[in-house]
């Protein structure tokens, strides 16, 4: 079964001469369940894709369909709700004087719902995080702990999908361990459906399902991750890709 | 210069950032007589400042302590500033990860390499221009001569890189110090960079120091790699097969590995290494 249906997504930006065209038509599915990875270098258009899907994007082209429905450029509550995005860099994405109790309560309170200091002590405690934290500000923590944060707030509106902006580029890769961890512990438990964003093959193809490469605004391939270990024959750029990531 | 000396001999090299408690470096030992060096570890480990301590670039109010600092025969503790701009640029040159910073921002690309053309090989005004124009090309940048009008807000991290690597091809430094290289550009556009890097070194002869997070990477390019954790190394592989320090095995079983799938990626052990840390 499919919970998202995207159909003709098209988006350019600025005008005449020198628009942009930055998503070139794209139709792709996304199944209940499971990880779909989007893989492509710099500005081919994988962030614009997200935000599109997330609600944040207006002035895009095609139809975006969520369980069956159609959703528009305006999102409703509980729309934007079913859907969060996680960004690559959790310090430009928590605001940096609020302490993070109440950045991780905010999705809450924008829903216009109670946020009891029980639901922030849990909602830290799920993301292996103690619950003491809420008292500190962003700065407080390190890049590994502030991602936790950030997933934390993204599932405290148990939304069924979390699309995943480059999650883990700005950690070490032992903090990417233990993040890759909590989110593949966290779908487990939670039966969400991820859409997963990066310019890392080896990071796509650990935790997807299903992989699609995209190059300047369109995809160009779509495999399986085992493919890339055995080699089998794929489309010229997504086999350059694979040959550059691992030598 | 005695033949069987070293270019670089660095004998427990410590790095105290002022508003630092512990060394930023502590006590680390590098020689290099050709050949390509890596430094891995993660972020903090150390890996910069043990670069720009031996450029001579930390700032006076970092203490750099060390029993020898040999490069090319010469102290690099007892020289100059004047000494040492001298040496920066003509004998060993850093590459960082944004070569844009690098780059002189009101100097056009051509204006710049004319000028490494004047400075190294003396020569001057169309000659300077031309030889310039030969090496951009030889760093495989296309359409030369739109290049050498742009500035380096211009042009992009793989095209500043290489223009990095052309200088230093008039330059001829005998020691390149390459700071995360790569970490900015693209994936298809690293190998490439590393390659006009590799080609670079051998015809040369120079030596490298390859720093970087990337320790498949490093591995895979050098002939020796020195890993940091803590501003220490805790060893020196040849090859990576052979990691025996329980850092460098978790790093490597952190990553996630296309041809060895697993279900759950493996964590450092931090307690046993901090355990390890106090008992040493
Ligand atoms: N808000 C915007 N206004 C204008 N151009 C944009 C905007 N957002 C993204 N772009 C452009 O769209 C292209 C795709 O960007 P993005 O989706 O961020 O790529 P990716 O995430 O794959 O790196 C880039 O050329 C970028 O400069
Ligand atoms: N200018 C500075 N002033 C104070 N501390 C610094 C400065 N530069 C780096 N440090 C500290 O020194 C340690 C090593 O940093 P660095 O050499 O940049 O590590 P790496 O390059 O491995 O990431 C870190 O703890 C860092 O915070
Ligand atoms: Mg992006
Ligand atoms: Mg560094």
């Amino acid at each position: 079964m499919n919970v998202i249906e995207v159909r003709g997504l098209d988006v350019s930006y600025g005008k005449n001469e020198s628009t942009n065209h930055v998503v070139r038509s794209l139709d792709f599915d996304v199944r209940a369940g499971e990880t779909l990875g989007i893989v492509g270098e710099s500005g081919c258009g994988k962030s614009t894709v997200l935000r599109c899907l997330a609600g944040l994007e207006s002035g895009w082209g095609g139809s975006i369909h969520v369980d069956g429905k159609p959703v528009s450029w305006r999102r409703t509550r509980d729309e934007l709700r079913r859907m969060q995005l996680v960004f690559q860099d959790p310090f430009g994405s928590l605001h940096p004087r609020h302490r993070i109790g109440r950045t991780i309560a905010e999705p809450l309170r924008c829903m216009g719902q109670e946020a009891s200091d029980q639901t922030v002590r849990a909602a830290l405690i799920q993301v292996g995080l103690p619950a003491e934290f809420a008292h500190r500000f962003p700065h407080e923590l390190s890049g590994g702990q502030r991602q936790r944060v950030a997933i934390a707030r993204a599932l405290i509106l148990a939304p069924e999908i979390l699309l995943l902006d480059e999650p883990t580029s700005a950690l070490d890769v032992s903090v990417q361990a233990e993040v890759l961890n909590l989110l593949a512990d966290k779908k487990a438990e939670e039966k969400l459906t991820y859409v997963l964003v990066s310019h890392d093959l080896s990071v796509i193809s650990h935790m997807c399902d299903r992989i699609l490469v995209m190059k300047d605004g369109i995809f160009v391939d779509e495999f399986a991750p085992g493919v890339i270990a055995t080699g089998a024959a794929h489309h010229n750029y997504a086999r350059h890709l694979i040959e550059a990531s691992f030598f | 210069m005695n033949a069987a000396e070293p270019t670089l001999d660095i004998r427990n090299l410590r790095v105290t950032y002022a508003r630092g408690i512990v060394a930023a470096v502590d006590g680390i030992d590098l020689q290099l007589a050709g050949g390509r060096l890596g430094i891995v570890g993660e972020s903090g480990s150390g890996k910069s400042t043990v670069g720009r301590a031996i450029m001579r670039l930390l700032s006076s109010s970092a203490r750099v302590e060390a029993d020898r600092m040999m490069f090319a025969g010469m102290d690099l503790a007892r020289l100059g500033e004047r000494a040492l701009r001298q040496l920066r640029g003509k004998q060993m040159a850093l590459i960082m990860q944004d070569p844009r910073y690098s780059l002189n921002p009101v100097l056009t690309i051509g204006a710049q390499v004319a000028e490494a053309a004047h400075l190294h090989l003396g020569l001057r005004g169309k000659a300077a221009q031309q030889a310039g124009a030969e090496m951009l090309a030889r760093v495989r940048i296309q359409n030369v001569a739109r290049v050498t009008g742009l500035y380096p807000h211009q042009i992009s991290g793989g095209m500043g890189q290489r223009v990095m690597i052309a200088m230093m091809l008039i330059a001829r430094p005998r020691l390149v110090i390459a700071d995360e290289p790569t970490s900015a550009l693209d994936v298809s556009v690293r190998a490439e960079v590393l390659e006009l890097l590799d080609s670079l070194v051998r015809e040369q002869g120079s030596s490298l120091i390859l720093i970087s997070h990337d320790i498949r990477m490093v591995a895979a390019f050098c002939d020796e790699v020195a890993v940091m954790y803590r501003g220490r190394v805790v060893e020196k592989l040849a090859q990576l097969e052979n990691a025996a320090h329980p850092y460098t095995r978790g790093l490597l079983a952190a990553l996630p590995d296309p041809k060895h799938p697993v279900a759950r990626l493996a964590t450092l052990d931090r307690a046993l290494l901090s355990q390890l840390e106090t008992s040493r």
